[in-house]
């Protein structure tokens, strides 16, 4: 039990940081409810995914620049798909177009030997292009099934939350529970001593560059459930998703940290914006205080991770 | 580089690579030609005075902006938020002059440039962020700044100064005025990098960074002065800019970006640092903007006009990659 709770310490700490906050929300907004809570939930759920995205590359030692415009890709392919389809093979095929596309910037880092955040670099402009060609401007359609899926309650937790949570956990769980899973930590703590005993380091890597698609896969979908439409044009999900990731105890350089706690981060930051929309502040200033926190936040983690490489 | 010092037969690839190594300029001059003439084989009768002079005056900012890149690219940086930084600077030196006149709207676009090199600094020097997440977020907050700043000038209306507008529209002859700006910036930037103390040292940094601190020197102030130096450049560039398209708008540089990565990267710049070469940016933003002529020439879409500038980046970087390996 004390082990369980040493190694989430971090997890518990942002939990009990986003409760604090929901209070505060609460004191400043007494109306904000279940609707409020509700709302929140369907806001978070496309950084939700790509924060999941970012945190498996993260943790295997990389980072992946292009999951905006993986996210694009996917929404658009979805909302294209379903004008010809049923969603249930548009979703399918969605999903696989992610793994692939993350697969695909994998192998171009293992093949190339170009670090990561090179080839992700460019890979953002072609996934974006790629985007682009799919679906000149917002359209596409999306199926009443999906849609519904993120709105109202089931049971005592908004849908949306639920889904999210099944749809991340239903692919960490086993994964980090899997041999493929141990070797995404100890390729990220050290690639080389990884290599030496036996791990297959550049399979891994692809491995968790096509799960990270695959992440940006269900966030491009869960665009497509929250709007109704495809939008080619990729969202500010980078930046938040990086923040999102450090904030949720994994350090950027990899190998340590979890799923829990960056899931646990994007409420903090999501709750944030909504406290600031609750006190009236304009929008616009708000996309600045939330770039300044996430800034400062990845400055905070550089800090602690020099502090850590000292000692 | 011949066959002579090396021993074994090394292949045709690498021997070209070799050669595009060590002068990146000659070969990119070469490609440049290339693809004029193949611009004159599609649309014959292209090639003018005037098409060179309009060429030239797009290619200026482009290669200004590459300036950035290259600069924070000899560190082993880069610095995403310079295409906003013009957007800043462009925006609002063209509504600010109504309110304030021009030599303060000036400043004050510079200053804003100055602004965000600093936090950028702060950043990559202190907080040890890597550049690129840096600079993302700072680019990020800038935009916020902007749209905030927007709804306060948005019934001021704009006025472009006279100044500007000569720089970027007017002609002597048939070369564009904003080589008056350019050639001095370029000469500077050259002088720059090779005679002076700073230049050797951001290559000395992209080399081998540990190695130049055991050797007493403080990197920290050097990456804050280089940084202070792109934002500076990079709102240069959007005064520049805003006096060529004469329609200040809250994304106008913003397509710049990838383009100027794309120049340092094609002009020999490798993006790990220590090696690089400003008058290989400068050909390389030629080439592009010829690029761009041709693109648009086969009525390519926007979508396969990112793809194939992605693709050029991860090309040209991965044939480097290789280069240094087989060395």
């Amino acid at each position: 039990m004390t082990r369980v709770l040493r190694s989430n310490l971090w997890a518990i700490g942002l939990a009990v940081l986003l409760l604090v906050l929901l209070g505060l929300t609460k004191l400043i907004q007494p109306s904000f409810g279940f609707n409020g809570l509700e709302s929140l939930a369907r806001a978070s759920l496309p950084f939700a995914f790509a924060t999941a995205a970012m945190a498996v590359v993260v943790i295997v030692g990389g980072i992946d620049l292009s999951v905006g415009s993986m996210m694009a890709v996917c929404s658009v392919t979805a909302a294209v798909l379903m004008t010809m389809m049923g969603w249930v093979p548009a979703v399918a095929i969605t999903l696989l177009v992610g793994l692939a596309m993350g697969a695909i910037n994998g192998s171009l880092i293992v093949v190339t030997r170009v670090p990561d955040i090179v080839v992700t670099l460019a890979m953002l402009f072609v996934w974006e292009g790629v985007a682009l060609l799919i679906l000149g401007s917002p359209g596409g359609t999306a199926d009443r099934a999906l849609t519904g899926m993120v709105r109202g309650w089931t049971g005592p937790v908004p849908s949306a939350l639920l889904l999210m949570l099944i749809c991340v956990f239903a692919v960490w769980w086993p994964l980090s529970r899997s041999k493929l899973g141990l070797s995404i930590y100890a390729t990220g703590s050290d690639e080389e001593a990884a290599f030496r005993s036996g791990v297959a380091v550049g399979r891994t890597r692809v491995a968790a560059y096509a799960i990270c698609g695959l992440y940006c896969a269900m966030g491009g979908l869960s665009l497509v459930m929250l709007t109704g439409i495809g939008e080619p044009v990729p969202g500010p999900y980078l930046m938040a998703s990086v923040a999102a990731v450090v904030l949720g105890g994994v350090v950027l350089g990899g190998g340590r940290g979890g799923m829990l706690g960056p899931i646990i981060g994007v409420f903090v930051l999501r709750i944030i914006r909504t406290m600031l929309t609750l006190m009236g502040v304009d929008p616009n200033v708000t996309t600045i205080v939330e770039g300044s926190i996430m800034v400062a936040v990845v400055m905070l983690g550089g800090f602690i991770m020099l502090r850590g490489r000292k000692t | 580089m011949s066959d002579a010092t090396t021993p074994e037969t090394p292949s045709l690839l690498l021997r070209i690579g070799r050669f595009l190594r060590d002068n990146p300029v000659i070969p990119l001059i070469g490609l440049l030609f290339a693809l004029i003439g193949i611009l004159e084989l599609m649309r014959p009768g292209i090639i003018s005075p005037f098409w060179m002079g309009n060429t030239m005056r797009f290619a200026i900012p482009l290669a200004m902006l590459a300036a950035c890149q290259v600069l924070t690219m000899l560190t082993g940086g880069i610095d995403l938020s310079a295409a906003v930084v013009a957007t800043v600077a462009g925006f609002v030196v063209a509504t600010a002059t109504p309110l304030v006149g021009v030599p303060l709207a000036v400043s004050i676009a510079l200053g804003a440039g100055l602004m965000v090199g600093l936090v950028n600094g702060i950043g990559v020097a202190f907080a040890r962020v890597h550049p690129l997440i840096m600079t993302l977020g700072t680019g990020l907050i800038a935009t916020g700044c902007l749209q905030v700043y927007q709804r306060y000038v948005i019934a001021t209306g704009s006025e472009i100064p006279a100044f500007l507008v000569w720089l970027g529209t007017g002609r002597t002859g048939i070369l564009p005025n904003s080589l008056y700006v350019f050639i001095p910036f370029a000469v500077l930037i050259l002088l720059l990098l090779r005679y002076t103390g700073f230049g050797r040292v951001l290559f000395a940094i992209g080399s081998n960074e540990n190695a130049t601190r055991l050797s007493g020197l403080r990197s920290w102030q050097l990456l804050m002065a280089l940084y202070l130096l792109s934002g500076f450049i990079a709102a240069l560039t959007g005064l520049l800019y805003v006096g060529i398209i004469r329609a200040p708008s809250l994304s106008l540089a913003n397509p710049l970006l990838l383009p100027s990565v794309a120049a340092a990267v094609i002009g020999g710049t490798s993006i790990f640092g220590g090696r690089g070469s400003y008058a290989g940016a400068i050909v390389g933003a030629l080439i592009l903007t010829v690029m761009g002529t041709m693109l648009t020439l086969m009525q390519l879409p926007e979508g396969a006009r990112r793809i194939i500038f992605g693709l050029i980046i991860l090309l040209v970087t991965a044939l480097f990659v290789r280069i240094t390996n087989q060395r």
